[in-house]
């Protein structure tokens, strides 16, 4: 092979390539799949504050969510349906004033009630997408 | 040095170097957290040092990378770098950037998102570094005699690295295309267009230290990153296997992605094969060391370790647990610290007028520096073997499992000491120079 067959070659490789990848990210993203998959329509005001409560504190630099970010606490993208609402609830109330966990700690984020109702109905929201079951089990 | 303006490279190295310090710093902070869980806590509680560890590691890298090419590019397009004031400019402002964001960062000012943590102002400053530095490193190609493909891929990889930036920008509320995007920016980087910058230095190191003919190298570069480019782009893919996109990125990501491991054959094989042929002895043999270095840990940490995962398979149970941090560390060490390192080992002796001496330090340095970070790497292979199997198979609650990982971790910490011991030599020896080397 010669210098320059090499570089046509990577060349026709990388634009055919990005064609493809180009047309499975649109039937990834087009609406119909997102519908299915993650349900759009139950992304409310209150999924959309708890998104942003969850950046502001950067939760995602200690936990997972779908198993992506931190490795350091559990995993959130299923606490719902771990824990419960309730407890849930507790624990970001705890956390709220004065700290929350047993031997690794969540430090205190002075959260609302605002704050605390955002991130249970992110979370819930969370739960609902399909992950093509994972994780493994409940404790993620 | 054929150039007088490629030493407007030097200050960027030291600042690479200095911010590798401060990663490796925090590195060991959230390392001791993980033993001792209230050290430093609640001043500065995990995350926080988290992710001024991983965000010095992309600004150090990307230091290097710029100064690695101001060095490289007037060398391969025979000319003067267009401007030596601009890249100044951008310089300061890029280190303005970096440590006003993590100071920030200590005040909790910061985004939510891993390794873009950085502001929005933080954010645009640095779009408007590299769009300065895409342009200085142009004019110097477009006012220089030659045009090199060493050079071409090389910017190729820069207009890369910004355009795959701009996802950054995206915050979707629908949190499935916020994370399908993500990947736009860090697995595009790492497995995509980093790659093209990596190959492009590769090539150039091995020209100048073996001797070996350019049109040969070049037609090596062209088939890594033609590699690269057919497996990465799709190779997307595995990370696409649980977050709420369609199942079908399960097949095309696992066969893409484990391909992914060609580009760094290649390199591998070109490394060894260019100094096997070299048609002179190096005098640099520090330089060469990393550089064949670099292919081969860069092999082991994402072409092996990143292939021991990818497979849905596997990737099921293993998924954001330690087995993932174990691949990140020793890729992005053997890939990205190393190939900047070499450039840094062939490029400093040169602007400083020196010959490169004994390098003894030099390369013990980088002897403690690579078996430290596999053993770091191992350590957390362990951890994560432990924790897939209690948590993933046998469903035990994920702070009662880490309970049992305890020791793992603590060998983890411990080459951690003895990586930053590497890094002390290897600041002591690029620090005093005068201690090794010899003027011309
Ligand atoms: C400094 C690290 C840290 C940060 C930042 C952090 N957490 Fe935690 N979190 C933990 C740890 C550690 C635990 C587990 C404590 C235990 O079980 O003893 C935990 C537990 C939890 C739990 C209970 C999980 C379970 O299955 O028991 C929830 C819910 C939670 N965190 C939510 C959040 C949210 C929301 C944020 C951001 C606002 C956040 N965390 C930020 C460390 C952190
Ligand atoms: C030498 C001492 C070091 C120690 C003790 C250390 C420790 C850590 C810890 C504890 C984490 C967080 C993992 C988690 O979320 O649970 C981390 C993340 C990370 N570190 Fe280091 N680190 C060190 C050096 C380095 C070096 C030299 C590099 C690269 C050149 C590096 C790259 C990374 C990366 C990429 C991540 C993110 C990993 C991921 O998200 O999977 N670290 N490190
Ligand atoms: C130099 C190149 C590479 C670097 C620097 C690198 C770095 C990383 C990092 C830092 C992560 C963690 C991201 C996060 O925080 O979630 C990661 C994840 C991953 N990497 Fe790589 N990687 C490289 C190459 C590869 C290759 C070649 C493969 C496959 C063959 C691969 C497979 C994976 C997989 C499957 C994951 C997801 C892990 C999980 O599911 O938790 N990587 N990589
Ligand atoms: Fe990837």
């Amino acid at each position: 092979m010669t210098k320059s067959s090499a570089k046509n070659i990577f060349i026709g490789g990388t634009v055919v390539f990005t064609v493809i990848l180009l047309i499975l990210t649109y039937n990834s993203l087009s609406s119909p799949t997102l519908q299915k998959r993650t349900h759009p329509e139950n992304i409310t005001e209150q999924v959309r504050w708890g998104k942003k409560v969850w950046e502001k504190h950067a939760c995602i630099d200690c936990h997972s969510l779908l198993g992506e970010g931190a490795y350091y606490a559990p995993e959130l993208g299923n606490v719902i349906k771990r824990r419960g609402e309730d407890v849930v609830r507790t624990i970001l109330q705890t956390a709220a004033v004065q700290g929350w966990g047993t031997i690794r700690r969540m430090p205190q984020f002075d959260l609302s009630e605002k704050d605390i109702d955002g991130l249970v109905e992110f979370f819930r929201w969370m739960g609902e997408i399909d992950t093509n079951n994972w994780p493994p089990n409940i404790e993620g | 040095m054929q150039y007088q303006s490629q030493r407007v490279a030097y200050p960027y190295f030291i600042a690479a170097l200095l911010l590798f310090a401060g990663q490796v710093l925090f590195g060991m902070i959230i390392g001791a957290q993980y033993i001792w869980p209230d050290f430093l806590f609640p001043a500065v509680p995990f995350n926080i040092a988290r992710m001024i560890h991983i965000n010095l590691l992309l600004v150090w890298i990307i230091f290097g990378f710029m100064g690695a090419a101001y060095y490289l590019v007037p060398e391969e397009v025979e000319g003067e770098v267009y401007s030596t004031k601009l890249a100044l400019v951008h310089f300061w402002l890029f280190l303005a950037g970096g440590v006003i964001a993590v100071v920030g960062y200590l005040f909790r000012i910061h985004d939510g998102r891993e390794f873009l943590e950085q502001p929005d102002s933080v954010k645009v400053a640095i779009v408007i570094v590299v769009l300065l530095f895409l342009f200085n490193i142009l004019m110097t190609m477009l006012k220089g005699r030659k045009r090199t493909s060493i050079s071409i891929v090389l910017f190729g990889g820069f207009v890369g690295l910004a355009v795959f930036y701009l996802f950054a920008f995206f915050k979707p509320a629908n949190m499935v295309v916020d994370k399908f995007f993500w990947w736009w920016v860090v697995h595009m980087w790492v497995e995509g267009v980093w790659e093209l910058i990596m190959a492009a230095f590769l090539s150039f190191l091995l020209i100048k230290l073996t001797g070996i003919d350019r049109e040969v190298a070049e037609k090596w570069l062209y088939i890594i990153i033609g590699f690269t480019m057919f497996t990465g782009l799709i190779g997307t893919g595995h990370h696409y296997y649980w977050i709420g996109t369609p199942a079908f990125w399960q097949t095309w990501g696992a066969y893409f992605s484990a391909f992914e491991v060609a580009p760094f054959v290649a390199m591998v094989a070109f490394a060894f094969k260019m100094v096997a042929k070299k048609s002179r002895e190096p005098e640099n043999r520090a330089a060469v060391l990393w550089t064949v270095g670099t292919a081969v840990v860069s092999f082991l940490g994402a072409g092996i370790w990143g292939f021991m995962h990818t497979l849905p398979q596997i990737n099921y149970y293993t998924h954001g647990t330690q087995i993932t941090a174990s691949h990140g560390h020793l890729a992005f060490f053997g890939a990205y610290a190393m190939i900047v390192l070499a450039m840094a080992s062939y490029a400093v002796p040169k602007m400083r007028n020196m010959q490169p001496g004994t390098q003894k330090a030099e390369m013990l340095s980088f002897w403690i520096m690579v078996i430290s970070m596999m053993f770091i790497a191992l350590s957390l292979t362990g951890a994560g073997i432990v924790q897939v199997y209690l948590q993933r198979v046998l469903a035990m609650p994920y702070m009662e499992a880490q309970g049992y990982i305890k020791l793992f971790y603590g060998l983890r910490l411990f080459f951690g000491g003895t990586f930053s011991i590497g890094l002390l030599v290897y600041l002591y020896h690029f620090f005093t120079p005068s201690k090794s080397g010899t003027a011309f």
